[in-house]
Formats: structure tokens, sequence, C-alpha cells
């Protein structure tokens, strides 16, 4: 790295490089960088999303700051992330050391453990509803009561079942990531450790762990990132409900929008939205002594 | 199935300088786990593949875990007729159109910040991009909205192909960045001793040595556009522009108690995803880690 950096191509080419970035940018510019200070923008206007777009203030920030909405849909946004969380990443890392390890188990659960990555959210939630329907789902159909229940119909199970199904649908990428993490382990750490007789269990807590962490740390920020845009599922599923039972932010955001035609206050939760990503991206940089992205175009 | 040539293009990544853990015991807590996650992904999967091959009334009586006895592609010839066939090639148009661009200017953007690292305006641009993996950029959707009414693209399908490309950048350039650094240097001065350009080092040296890095962004971008359904949602309005995810929501909510009809459009869009599977997933498998865990 330090060698490139010191590498100077010739006089000629050497202003040709940032027009190459160009294209990437203009595109990334027009339509991420210009929403993300539009989004601001709109946090001080009233617009009902087809007629003129009025500045009022902090109008909508006041309607979204007294309602009691907005910290119901940061509760259950933490609550998704946080079980979600807790939910995938053991079940991650220890898969990921699974497939990471031998052969012969790889070769069998391979094939069918990443399916769920190629399906879309929306198909998922579709299937899943179908398969959860008390009356003629799953569980109806196998006369099993306990699998019969209204699973999207109260508020505490509907949010349940969100966190399973998205597990459903991620467990596999960050297994993938954790067992990519785990094969990048020296071998010589695991033959010291043998050699000193150390266990299985031990080898995993003294040297899979620690040396997993920035895969932790990289893995925990797709995941917690990743959560606050959990909208397609959310909406096809439940569409928030039962009552507001699973209503998270991006949800909120998109009904607020464009159902209730509200785009200055849907603008205030997605400008919340964006902090609330951005804080947490900063917090889990700094718990991993480093930036997971970052480090890899700088590090090394 | 998986003895395609991918097989052989490899990232060397992921292979490499590796090292198993390895202990003459069992994994039991490991080999459990993955048992029992197995099942838990296959059951939904087979259950709607075989349901889908159902008839209404036998879905009703039959054990919902038993194939039927008398499979029928009904459900599919239904879903078909209802126009699938128009939202297929729409998402066909929409992946295709944003993930060449998507994956191209990522290309040159991330070679220009690798040889250009001592550049100022590159690392800016750089951590511009690094930005956009730390937002969630679904927060953005309603200037993008308005920017779409502002540019007369609303219910057309550039209206997706356009923010899908920019959403695709910041992934993709971190990606072929690092790929693009395990390039030797020594071959970049050997183009440079021969009088090539940075434009002709680009596509001579730096994107054929970094292939197997493109083919996975590619796939890995053709499946998040693919599977987009916020996108189309805001964006387009018309039965005409729907896209697979979009079509599959409405036709449920048309068809609602038909469950067999509904699981076979489930099944229906999902089957060109598995093809590809099917061909590419070492490469994709692979890949999707490479750009991760460094």
């Amino acid at each position: 790295m330090t060698s490139l950096t010191r590498h100077r191509p010739h006089r000629g080419s050497r202003a040709f490089l940032p027009w190459l970035a160009m294209p990437a940018l203009v595109v990334f510019v027009g339509f991420a960088v210009i929403p993300l200070v539009g989004v601001f923008a709109l946090s001080f206007t009233t617009w009902d999303g087809i007629g003129a777009i009025h500045p009022t203030g902090f109008t909508s920030w006041r309607t979204v700051l007294t309602d009691p909405g907005l910290p119901h849909a940061l509760g259950v946004t933490f609550l998704v992330m946080t079980v979600s969380w807790a939910f995938q990443t053991p079940l991650s890392i220890l898969l990921g050391t699974l497939l990471a390890g031998r052969q012969r188990y790889r070769a069998v659960l391979g094939v069918v453990y990443f399916v769920p990555l190629m399906l879309s959210s929306a198909a998922i939630a579709i299937a899943y509803k179908a398969l959860l329907d008390p009356n003629f789902g799953l569980g109806a159909g196998l006369r099993i009561p306990v699998l019969s229940q209204d699973w999207l119909g109260r508020p505490g199970l509907a949010f349940g079942v969100v966190v399973f199904i998205v597990s459903w649908q991620f467990v596999p990428f960050h297994s993938l990531i954790y067992q990519g993490g785990v094969q990048q382990i020296p071998k010589s750490l695991y033959e010291a450790a043998q050699m000193d007789g150390a266990g299985r269990i031990r080898q995993f807590f003294s040297i899979t762990l620690p040396q997993l962490r920035y895969t932790i740390i990289t893995s925990s920020t797709l995941m917690v990132v990743g959560s606050l845009t959990f909208f397609d599922l959310i909406f096809v599923l439940t569409e928030g409900g039962p009552g507001d039972a699973t209503r998270v932010l991006a949800l909120d955001m998109y009904k607020r929008g464009f159902q209730a035609s509200l785009m200055g206050p849907a603008s205030a939760i997605a400008v919340i939205l964006v902090l609330v990503g951005l804080a947490l991206a900063l917090l889990l940089r700094r718990l991993g002594g480093r930036d997971a992205g970052a480090s890899q175009l700088e590090g090394a | 199935m998986t003895a395609t040539p991918t097989e052989a293009r490899q990232p060397r990544k992921t292979t490499g300088r590796t090292g198993r853990p390895r202990s003459r015991r069992r994994n039991w807590a490991g080999g459990l786990a993955g048992w029992i996650w197995l099942v838990i992904v296959v059951v939904p999967l087979y259950w709607t593949l075989i349901t889908s091959l159902k008839t209404q009334s036998r879905y009703y009586a039959t054990n919902p875990l038993v194939p039927s006895a008398a499979p029928t592609l009904d459900n599919y010839r239904l879903v078909i007729e209802s126009d699938f066939l128009r939202y297929f090639v729409n998402s066909i148009v929409v992946t295709a159109g944003a993930v060449a661009p998507a994956v191209v200017f990522s290309f040159m953007a991330a070679y220009a910040i690798v040889r250009g690292w001592h550049m100022r305006s590159l690392r800016a641009i750089n951590r511009l991009f690094l930005l956009g993996l730390a937002i969630p950029l679904q927060a953005t959707v309603i200037p993008v909205y308005l920017i779409i009414i502002r540019l007369h693209l609303y219910d057309s399908l550039l209206a997706l192909i356009l923010p899908s490309i920019a959403f695709a950048v910041p992934l993709s350039v971190l990606v072929l960045a690092n790929f693009i650094r395990d390039v030797p240097k020594e071959l970049f001065d050997s183009m440079r001793v021969d009088g090539a350009t940075e434009w002709t080092t680009l596509w001579r040296l730096a994107a054929p040595l970094t292939r197997p890095a493109i083919l996975t962004v590619t796939i890995f971008n053709a499946l998040t556009i693919w599977n987009g359904f916020l996108l189309p949602l805001i964006l387009t309005q018309s039965p005409e522009r729907r896209t697979l995810p979009l079509a599959l929501w409405t036709f449920q909510g048309q068809y609602g108690v038909n469950v067999p009809a509904i699981l076979a459009a489930v099944v229906l869009t999902t089957l060109p995803l598995l093809v590809l599977y099917a061909f590419g997933r070492r490469q994709l498998l692979s890949g999707l880690t490479a750009g991760f865990s460094r």
C-alpha cells in the first residue's frame, strides 16, 4: 500500500484519473447525495407529493416530534434491530465456522443453504403469509395447534415472525461472511493451541472468536444498518400491523409520505433514519477500533 | 452443476492463505445447528413448491407436506396469463439497464481510486462512496421521487434505472477496489513503460485480471435490483411498468384466497434467479464474502 501511495503515474495520465471516477460520481451525487441533502430541505416544507412545495419552517418537525408514533416506531426499529442481531449473530458464527470446516457438510448443506439469498423480500413475505395462515397454512394443515396460531394477527407474535423471517433471509449471507473470516485465520494458531492441549470449545473461544473480531464488526454493521431498511418484507407481510406493532421507521416514512401524502413529516422521519444509521455506523466503528469499510481501502 | 468453468476462476481471496480449524473431534454444536437450520430453510421452500402444483380444493383438503397425487400446472398458466411475461421483460430491462452502467462506472471509479490514491480529490470521492454504505439509502426516496417527477421520468423504467445505479455504486466500488489493489504493481509499471495510457491499462490489464470480481459485483447488483420493491412501488404507477416483485404483490392482492396460484407466482418470479444460482453458485458465494472478509 505504501508503495502504491508513493507511486505516481506519468504526468499525462495522472490528471486523467479523476475523470474516470466522474460517471459514478455524477450518478451517485445526482441520485444519492443530492436526495440526501434534499431530504433535510424537504423536512422543513409542506408538500402533498403532487402540488407545490411550501417552506413551512419547523411545522413538520413539530408534528413528528410531538407524535407518539415516533417513539413507538423508533422503539420497534431498535427492537427489530437488536433482537434480530442477537439471534442472527451467534447462529451465523456457528454456521460460518461449520461451513468453513469440513468439506462433507458443505457439499450437502451448501446447495440449498443459500437459496434464501436469491429470493426477493416480497416473494418471501408472500410465501410466509400463506404458510402462516391460521386457518389454511402449514400449521393448520398439519393439525398442530401450536403452529396454527394467528401469527400475524397478534402484536407480539407478529413481531417475532418478522424477526424470524429476517433471520431466515439473512443468516445465510452472514454465515458466508463468517465462513470467509474463519478461513483466513492462520492454521498455525490452531496447531499451536492443539499442542498446548486446548480442546475444541477452548479453541473456539480463545482463537476463533477473537480472530473474528473485525468480521463481527463488519457483519454487525451490515445487519444493523440493513435492519433500518427492512421495508419490503414488513410492508408486504404486515403493513406495520397488527395496529402498529411492526411499524418500523422506514414503514412510518412510507405511510406518512406516500399514503397520507404528508411528505414534510415523512422527510423528517427520513432524516431521523439517516441520523440513526450514521450514529450506529460510527458507534460500531468506535467499538471495532477501525472502520470496517475504510480500513479495507486504507489498511492492509 | 458446479462443474462450470467458473469454478476455476474463483477469486484468490477466499482460497489462498487460508487455514481451517481442524480437530479430530467433531463440531457437534455446529453440526446440529447446521442441520436444524437446513430443515428450517428447506421446509418453506418445499411447501411453496408443492403447494403451487396443487389445485385450490386439494390445497384445502390435503396434508400440506405431501405433494399432490395429481400435480397441475394450471396455477402457472393463470400467472402467465396475468401478464407476467411483460413484468418479466420489465425486470430484465431494469436490471440489465442498471447493472451494466453501475458495474462499468464503478469499475472505472475503483480503478481511479486505487491508482490515484495519492490524489486528494480521489480520496474524497472514495470517502463519499463509503458514506453511502453507512447511510440507509432508502431514506432518500422522497427527494428521489421529487427529482424523478421533475425530470418527467415518473412511471417509466428509466426512473427505476437511475437511482438503482446510484444505490449500487458504493458497495461495487469498495469490492472492485479491493481486487484491483491486488494486481501486482509491476504489471502496471510495465504497462506504463510500454507507453500505455491509464485508459488502456484499465481495460487491457485491470479488467481481465479482476474478472471474477467484476462478475461477482454484476451478479450481486443484478440480484439486488431484480428483487427491488420500494423503487418500483413509489416511482411507477401503471400496470405496464410493473417489475416482478411489485407484480407479485399486486397479484397477491388480486387473488387473495387462491393460495396455490399466489405461490406459483412466487416460484415463477424466483425461477430466473434459481437458474442463475444453479450456474453461478460458486462464483456468487465466494465473491459475496470477498468484499467483506478481509
